[in-house]
């Protein structure tokens, strides 16, 4: 494939089209399913909102790619812990796809406890015919009734449905912060900050603690989990990765309980660069495996790096964001966007990769290449079928045209959710309450 | 079924009484596409009535295409469906028609739902039988074909399940492409088919011929045995013990032994304990010989094994392996190699091991006899009598029937007492629940000066236990000691001291008091009870706290059949009456209770004779009924 993306023709959708957003409508995740046909995000009012791509059409090739909404519907409502006196939010924290199995498409969604499987199918056809009741719903009497009639099912506009299947309730104390669905399409796995979690797909009174960070004594607590995932084809093996900017790899073959793990993952720091902030800035905020399995990506505050899983003691490549933030770590420290948690992704093929960044940019790097490239997702910047500029921030010096000097980027625009199309150069940002889907440019 | 086939109930009825007999059936047609789903459900489960009204041609013309398309429905109601259209045979005509039942459960047999599916295959399994051989070829197996090369994996993991059923019943062609469809599904692409595929390898391989099994099984079995999915491996330790047993001896070593050999040493201990699970099955496939050369030391392996999930898997099996070696030379083998592995256990690290070697360790000495029970085993039991964890003693303890048997109790009883004493004074009150449940057969088996020398205090401090299901369960236990030990050495033993708590301080004392009288006044027979409950008893219906006077008219309902009948009507009637008009609604309320209970027995039994006498006269049955 190949990977021009600093002349990439936009295609992009603009999804509530608000003058004004809500806190309820920010979006906190957005994924794709396995094919790319569908594209699914949540919200912080625990909306689920999924897209479908348009099929292709003779008359209009060019609508090929443009997503449309498929289904909506309310995945979690606000809830109240009377144990505990808590507020559980409805916020989605992730979405994950299962991989198809028949018509319906099926979803994982979790806010802070509870994580719930969606089924999304597809009704068109509708019975017809009462024997008590008439066409237009009047009631017949009983003695007019001489013979019987069968309904009879009648072709109707499309309807899409989304029911609650399961709901996976009671497994975490702390708040979800992944799920993850393992190859074996049987189970997956949920994490919440000190404990993960071994689900089976079709059962929601038990689960399987395998991981569990708790110190007996909480005064002790240095470090939390921050992220994890399943191995893409290695049903036995999964990552987690912790607020100390450590990766661990566990095998589930080994023992039931993965409190040990077989691979552990961490740069050593170096001494040059220490400060307040190195320990906040070096928490992992994402994991990811690459597509084939081979690789794993972390994204920290600072920079996106890939680990061959062979090689623990260093990454193999690390890409910088937005390093210009090094010098304004303390006005970041106060206004608590130290503590965002960017997302990162792979492409479909593993050679580029995606990461979020303030100001609504968001940042590429191609692996072969080396060269990077920094986007903006904005509506007054883009116009559908038009060509994202590439963005410069300037650091230091003099500024020149079409560059953005650090001190105005706006830090409330912030990208921290993206996904990557698995299979084609399509691919949806998150920014605040609206959601931009951008395509590969088409011949 | 009433008339002929073909002949439908509406068209006799629609002549006489329509709308009586009609109506019913409508209304359940309706109620198939209710809101409601115990509604929908309701006609589901009543299918064949609808059925049955409609005839079977327009069961096969309207009914059945209806449900063919009914599957958006809720999962219970798609259950419902598919067990009905399994016995749904004769509702549309017979096996001449029972082809035409296919179409829904195939559709049925593709959702996401587990149990829906499951109770597809399991209908179409069903009816396959009721096929003739020719509909089956027809009908039947291109139904197979179509779900085994489905594009969705829930279509072709259903399919595993219908081979078997049609395969013994098709041309010699038709078998060769069903080989071929299982080949394929076995190594298909998800491992949720190769996992269907797995666990009905076995049940494939019982319907194929012998050569078949050899050349077509043999290569899956090793293939799905060392797929890269543990879940998929596991299964296929399943399907060892079925082809273990089909295959010659000779055979068995070339074809079935690396690969379980290889399955008890996998890298991933969910499949070794799937192979601890399946050991005694392994065992009585394999045969004696190739468990002596392999099995053992396999077992011995998994008893040792890094996780402790196999060791507790293993341990659980060690008496059924032990008892299905074979004769000549089980007691050297267990002797040399099963017993020192056992022994490690004993102190295995992890209570969950531990407890399971308990449950089972105990049945190994009648295996091993009286002098090596005595030897080698009552030092592990001595050992796990003693161990920190509550559940491996108990398990020894509840256990004890099997070493009363060759040894008798009395060599384990100087450490059986402080373990029972330990564990009757436990923290935690569900093992002192435990504990009390194995005391009516540990004072069979201790018998009874034991018994009232070491362990009858600890029975009556369970019942001033504070939790109330100890009470409880101690006033139960104390009725089954009765019941052991007779009345007499009720009365001198417990009953004095049950009495005696009629004064305790604490009301929920005095009321423990009322509820062993409950208890116990069957097994101590009228005089005791007359003599020395029921004075007790009486005098307690003026305590002070209204719990306890209700409880004492509630005692007095149980314990009044008991009671001579002098002392009814002169000593129980006039304090039941007195408590009748307590200032208490609740006293009141089990007082009249009481009186109505034990009183109104007679008075009952004549107006059932009154009854008998008019039933002769009066015609109680109205003419309608008898409408045929």
């Amino acid at each position: 494939m190949e990977e021009e993306i600093d002349n990439r023709k936009i295609n992009n959708s603009f999804l509530r089209d608000h003058n004004y957003a809500t806190e309820a409508d920010i979006i906190s995740t957005v994924e794709f399913n396995s094919t790319g046909e569908l594209l699914a995000t949540g919200d912080k009012g625990g909306r689920v909102v999924v897209f479908q791509r348009e099929q292709e059409s003779k008359n209009q090739p060019h609508r090929r790619g443009e997503y449309n909404v498929y289904s909506t519907f309310q995945s979690h409502e606000p809830e109240f812990d009377y144990l505990k006196s808590l507020e559980i939010e409805e916020k989605i924290n992730k979405i994950r796809w299962l991989p198809q199995q028949n018509a319906a498409y099926f979803l994982l969604s979790t806010n802070d406890k509870t994580v719930k499987l969606w089924k999304i199918s597809e009704r068109d056809k509708r019975p017809e015919g009462y024997n008590l009741k008439d066409e237009d719903g009047r009631i017949r009497d009983p003695s007019t009734i001489t013979s019987l009639r069968v309904p009879v099912l009648r072709p109707m506009d499309l309807m899409v449905e989304a029911t609650p299947r399961r709901v996976f309730s009671n497994g975490h104390t702390y708040h979800i912060n992944s799920i993850s669905v393992n190859s074996d399409y049987e189970t997956y796995m949920s994490t919440d900050d000190l404990r993960i979690n071994l689900w089976h797909l079709e059962i929601t009174n038990r689960s399987f603690n395998i991981v569990d960070i708790k110190p007996a004594n909480m005064e002790e607590l240095t470090e939390v989990i921050t992220a994890a995932e399943f191995h893409p084809h290695q049903c036995n093996t999964f990552v987690y990765s912790s607020s100390k900017g450590s990766i661990r790899l566990c095998d589930m073959r080994a023992a039931a309980l993965c409190d040990n793990h077989s691979k552990f993952f961490e740069e050593p720091e170096d001494p040059s660069n220490r400060s307040f902030f190195s320990e906040i800035i070096s928490s992992i905020s994402d994991v990811k495996f690459s597509h084939s399995g081979r690789y794993l990506m972390t994204r920290d505050y600072l920079t996106v790096k890939v680990w061959d899983l062979n090689m623990e003691s260093k990454p193999l490549e690390t890409y910088q964001v937005h390093d210009y933030l090094r010098s304004k770590l303390c006005s970041l420290y106060e206004n608590d966007c130290i503590f965002d948690k960017f997302e990162c992704v792979w492409n479909g093929s593993d050679s580029v990769i995606m990461t979020g960044s303030y100001n609504n940019f968001f940042r590429m790097f191609d692996r072969n290449t080396k060269r990077d490239v920094t986007l903006e997702a904005s509506r007054e910047n883009s116009k559908p079928r038009a060509i994202l500029k590439p963005r410069k921030v300037c650091v230091g010096g003099k500024r020149r045209k079409d560059e953005i000097s650090v001190d105005s980027l706006d830090f409330s625009k912030k990208i921290l959710h993206t996904t990557w199309h698995p299979s084609e150069n399509i691919i949806a940002v998150a920014a605040t309450n609206n959601l931009y889907i951008f395509q590969d440019k088409v011949n | 079924m009433r008339g002929r086939a073909g002949n439908s109930v509406e068209a006799e009825m629609a002549g006489a009484e329509g709308e009586d007999s009609l109506y019913p059936i409508a209304v359940l047609i309706d109620e198939l596409r209710n809101e409601d789903v115990q509604l929908r459900l309701n006609s589901i489960k009543k299918l064949s009535t609808i059925a049955l009204a409609l005839g079977v041609e327009r069961t096969r013309t309207e009914l059945i295409p209806f449900l063919t398309d009914t599957i958006y429905d809720e999962d219970e109601v798609l259950l419902a469906l598919a067990e009905q259209l399994g016995n749904f045979t004769m509702l549309v005509g017979g096996p001449e028609y029972v082809h035409c039942l296919l179409p829904p459960l195939e559709s049925l047999a593709t959702v996401e739902e587990t149990v829906v599916r499951d109770k597809a295959v399991e209908s179409l399994r069903k009816i396959s039988q009721e096929h003739s051989p020719v509909d089956l070829e027809v009908h039947f197996e291109p139904l197979v074909k179509r779900l085994a090369s489905g594009d969705w994996f829930t279509s072709r993991t259903s399919a595993c399940g219908l081979f078997s059923v049609c395969y013994p019943r098709v041309s010699n062609t038709v078998k060769a492409e069903i080989r071929q469809h299982f080949r394929t599904l076995c190594s298909d692409e998800t491992p949720m088919v190769r996992r269907a595929a797995a666990s009905k390898l076995g049940e494939f391989a019982k319907v194929l011929e012998l050569d078949y099994v050899k050349s077509d099984i043999i290569p899956l079995f090793t293939a799905l045995a060392s797929d890269e999915q543990d879940s998929v491996r596991l299964l296929a330790v399943e399907a060892c013990v079925s082809i273990a047993t089909l295959l010659p001896q000779e055979d068995l070593e070339t074809l079935v032994m690396s690969t379980l050999r290889q399955a008890a040493e996998d890298k991933s201990w969910r499949v070794r304990y799937m192979v601890a699970d399946k050991f005694s099955e392994l065992q009585k496939a394999v045969g004696p010989e190739i468990t002596k050369n392999d099995l053992v030391p396999a077992f011995q392996n998994l008893l040792k094994d890094c996780e402790a999930e196999v060791r507790a898997a293993a341990a659980n099996k060690v008496k059924e392996f032990c008892e299905n070696l074979p004769e000549d030379s089980r007691e050297t083998l267990i002797m040399s190699h099963v017993l020192p592995c056992v022994k490690e256990l004993v102190s295995d690290t992890n209570q969950h091991v531990k407890s399971a070697l308990a449950s089972v360790i105990m049945g190994l000495s009648t295996i091993l006899g009286k002098d090596n029970t005595v030897e080698h085993l009552l030092p592990l039991f001595l050992v796990q009598l003693k161990d920190e964890c509550p559940e491996v003693r108990l398990n020894i303890i509840s256990n004890l029937d099997c070493v009363n048997e060759v040894i008798g109790i009395r060599q384990l009883s100087q450490s059986l007492l402080p373990a029972i004493v330990e564990l009757a004074e436990d923290a935690k009150w569900r093992v002192r629940l435990a504990i009390i449940e194995y005391m009516p057969l540990l004072a069979g088996q201790l018998g009874v000066e034991f018994f009232d020398e070491k362990l009858n205090s600890l029975c009556m401090a369970w019942l001033v236990d504070h939790v109330y299901a100890i009470r409880e369960a101690a006033t139960c236990n104390l009725m089954k000691l009765v019941e052991k030990f007779g009345a007499e050495w009720a009365q001198n033993t417990i009953v004095p001291k049950v009495l005696g708590m009629s004064n305790d301080p604490n009301y929920l004392h005095r009321m423990t008091t009322l509820f062993c009288i409950k208890a116990l006044s069957e097994a101590c027979g009228q005089e005791i009870t007359t003599k020395h409950m029921l004075p007790v008893v009486l005098k307690m219906s003026n305590d002070q706290v209204a719990n306890v006077r209700f409880n004492v008219a509630k005692c007095l309902q149980k314990i009044g059949p008991v009671i001579d009948s002098n002392a009814l009507q002169a000593e129980v009637k006039p304090v039941l009456e007195k408590l009748a008009t307590d200032q208490d609604m609740d006293v009141k309320y089990f007082a009249q209770e009481a009186i109505s209970g034990i009183f109104s027995l007679p008075l009952f039994r004549v107006f059932l004779l009154d009854f008998t006498f008019t039933l002769n006269f009066v015609p109680m049955m109205s003419r309608n009924e008898y409408r045929f």
